[in-house]
């Protein structure tokens, strides 16, 4: 029997693969972006120097977390930004609705940031009478769609250009049956101008935030950021205590990897910085814990905050490419996401860790060297340490292991079983019990093992 | 003469008992001593990949008591060795007895390669072969370049394979990606699992090998058991028996064999 489980991806990724040609196109696309990912590395010598040094600040950043986030709030206070800490979600959409309720803010234009998402703070505010419209031009396609994103940067990597075209035809009013990229993109251009315009503050998050400076850097690549805080007002930065760095002269390092880990390119067309409010202007900066020290905390997991969330992981992952990102019912799926999410709440996502064939390419893609699929192993050690198994695979490996400890018992056992299977009709072997048989044949059965041919060819040798 | 003990993994020895005796064949042709220590049973692989550490500990000191008298320990499996190598830290630390059986455990083209000093290999294999690089060998024990890391290209398997007579090793893809058999996995996400498996295979049909290779049975198991349901005219083959000289197994037999239901 199996423990249900909150939630499985076995049977959300199997629901995926089932239409095989969607699985295969969403499996290319994602292939695709690997392959320009490589051919980006590949045109800097340094690249394994670079991905070294980044792992290297960001472990020593995580080592003093503490220290450079206090040197942090004093510097962006000192630039006039407003610094709010927030422990958990609920704090941290509080924060933003209070800050916009003080401003009588009813429209707010946001640009992407999967700590939001984290936070589930666009129906929060929506709640509260504010209409938040997500200006990354995937991002607001999921939100039409009223769907999470499947991917942290290619929010809408899952939905085909048709699909696109007819969602755009019903929220914006296109062309029937409009496929062509250019043209749904200029649709939605003409619209977001609307919103850009419209909106009285904007939502941002960050992706690297400079202790020594108190200021922070957001990469885009369609300026929707700029745009969206700097038409009014009123700009409110969200971001994870992660997403330090020490000195404004280790950006570069980051800057350099994350654009060709994410998409491929040398850099993200936008890097934009913020160092204090506009003139006459208000800037708020949540910085936001939810889980996060206790992450910190755990010898096993605190790499995992090296993360620069450039999506590398899932790109190269042959699980996430062919299951797709919402079968890991979680804010930020694929290896990464396997990771933050049981580290934190092991019990509701015990089968994340085990979504996952340990290639470990995901280790060896990551701009930061974080030892992914080492971590997925020992989060499988956790999960089976606190009962969350189910129990036919805890009693599986219970028996396995007593046989394994017994050579004789293993050895006639062996011997048993390939003569079971033999001989048994096959309707009995290729039953609905039997998953590798649904569409594999099972191995051989020979009729004797590589031990008993030994000791004949011993004997023969001694005769 | 170092004694050289014998690593054959559990589904080696109990499903794929040629690719055990072929590994004896090619180290001895190399003049060495192998001897197969029958209180071997497995490096405990399973339990330690589901989680289950406290049932994987008592099987890893068991494979650690029966390897350590030997000088070497060489397997025809990456991902059995990658266990042993990598993973046993956690049982062991630093026993002594435990790092020094560490760095004298091998998987069997790297020990041929880095122990031996062999550059090539003696034989004719006139086929047109697909190398799947078993995930484990690739980049927990390094016997190739993966294709994410930026660096010199190598593979010793294939400088091995490569220098047979008439072979051709056709060129896929996705170099290494992976195959989906991943242990348990293959049966906890069997549709992933086996979607994998599938586009693996087409790879290597549309690079058209007649014979797909790796260094990893397990690999092996899972792709020939999709190749067999799918009547692919694909032979499949482990290294070992490739350098031991055996025949190709015939596609077309093979394909019959899988169709009796």
């Amino acid at each position: 029997m199996q423990v249900s489980l909150p939630i499985t991806h076995p049977e959300s990724a199997a629901e995926f693969t089932a239409n095989e040609s969607r699985a295969h196109w969403h499996d290319q696309a994602l292939w695709f972006v690997r392959v320009k990912r490589d051919r980006a590395a590949r045109t800097l010598n340094e690249w394994e120097a670079l991905r070294a040094l980044a792992s290297q600040i960001k472990s020593h950043t995580m080592s003093r977390l503490g220290d450079y986030l206090e040197q942090f709030e004093a510097q962006a206070t000192r630039r006039g930004a407003i610094v709010h800490w927030a422990r958990n979600a609920d704090e941290h959409n509080q924060i933003v609705l209070d800050i916009l309720k003080k401003h009588n803010v009813h429209r707010v234009a946001k640009s992407k940031s999967m700590l939001t998402e984290e936070c589930h703070l666009n129906p929060f505010l929506e709640q509260h009478d504010v209409t938040v419209v997500d200006t990354d031009l995937g991002e607001w396609i999921v939100q039409l769609r009223q769907e999470p994103p499947s991917h942290i940067v290619m929010p809408a990597i899952h939905i085909k250009k048709e699909e696109v075209g007819a969602l755009f035809h019903k929220h914006l009013n296109t062309e029937a049956g409009a496929t062509d990229a250019t043209y749904l993109a200029y649709a939605a251009r003409q619209k977001l101008r609307d919103v850009f315009l419209a909106a009285e503050a904007g939502i941002t998050g960050v992706n690297f935030a400079i202790a020594e400076t108190g200021g922070f850097v957001v990469c885009t690549n369609e300026g929707n950021a700029d745009l969206g805080v700097s038409l009014n007002k009123l700009h409110i930065a969200c971001m994870g205590i992660e997403k330090l760095i020490p000195r404004a002269s280790d950006l570069g390092v980051f800057l350099r990897l994350l654009g060709r880990s994410a998409t491929g390119q040398p850099i993200t067309a936008y890097s934009s910085h913020f160092h204090g409010p506009i003139p006459g202007g208000e800037l708020h900066i949540v910085l936001v814990d939810n889980g996060r020290s206790q992450i910190l905390d755990s010898d096993e997991f605190r790499g995992a905050l090296k993360c620069i969330r450039c999506g590398a992981c899932m790109n190269t992952c042959p699980v996430y490419r062919r299951s797709g990102g919402h079968s890991y019912h979680s804010t930020i799926p694929g290896p990464i996401g396997s990771i933050l999410h049981p580290a934190r709440d092991a019990a509701q996502h015990a089968t994340l860790p085990f979504a996952c064939s340990l290639c470990a390419s995901c280790t060896d893609v990551c701009p930061v060297k974080i030892n992914l699929h080492e971590q997925l192993l020992i989060l499988r050690s956790v999960i089976a340490g606190r009962k969350l198994l189910s129990g036919s695979k805890r009693l599986a490996m219970r028996l396995t292991s007593f046989v394994f400890q017994r050579p004789r018992l293993y050895a006639f056992l062996g011997g048993v079983g390939r003569r079971v299977m033999s001989i048994m009709p096959r309707w009995l072997v290729y039953n609905r019990f039997n998953p590798w048989g649904r569409q594999r044949e099972m191995p051989p059965t020979p009729r004797q093992s590589f031990r008993e041919l030994y000791r004949q060819r011993r004997g023969k040798d001694r005769a | 003469m170092p004694r050289v003990g014998l690593f054959i993994p559990c589904y080696i020895d109990q499903l794929y008992p040629d690719v055990g005796l072929a590994t004896v064949e090619v180290l001895e042709r190399c003049g060495q001593q192998v001897e197969f220590p029958e209180q071997q049973t497995c490096c405990g692989q399973p339990m330690a990949n589901t989680g289950c550490t406290a049932d994987a500990r008592p099987v890893a000191e068991l494979f650690v008591r029966t390897f350590a008298p030997y000088d070497y320990v060489v397997c025809p499996s990456g991902s059995c060795v990658a266990m042993v190598r990598q993973h046993y830290h956690e049982f062991f630390h630093d026993d002594p007895t435990y790092l020094a059986l560490r760095k004298k455990t091998f998987e069997l083209t790297e020990y041929l390669v880095d122990v031996l000093g062999l550059t090539g290999w003696q034989g004719r294999f006139p086929y047109r072969v697909g190398l799947h690089q078993s995930c484990h060998g690739l980049r927990e024990l390094r016997l190739a370049s993966s294709s994410e890391v930026v660096g010199p290209s190598y593979s010793k398997t294939r400088q091995l394979l490569g220098s047979l007579d008439g072979i051709e090793i056709v060129t896929l893809e996705r170099p290494d990606e992976c195959c989906g058999f991943g242990g348990t996995f293959s049966v906890n996400e069997e549709a992933v699992s086996c979607m994998m498996g599938l586009d693996r295979i087409a790879d290597h049909q549309r690079a058209t090998a007649q014979v797909l290779t790796a260094v990893d049975m397990s690999c092996l198991m899972h792709l020939e058991g999709l190749i067999r349901r799918q009547r692919t005219p694909l032979a499949v083959m482990h290294v070992a028996q490739i350098l031991a000289g055996r025949a190709v197994p015939n596609v077309t037999a093979t394909t019959a064999a899988g169709a009796n239901g």
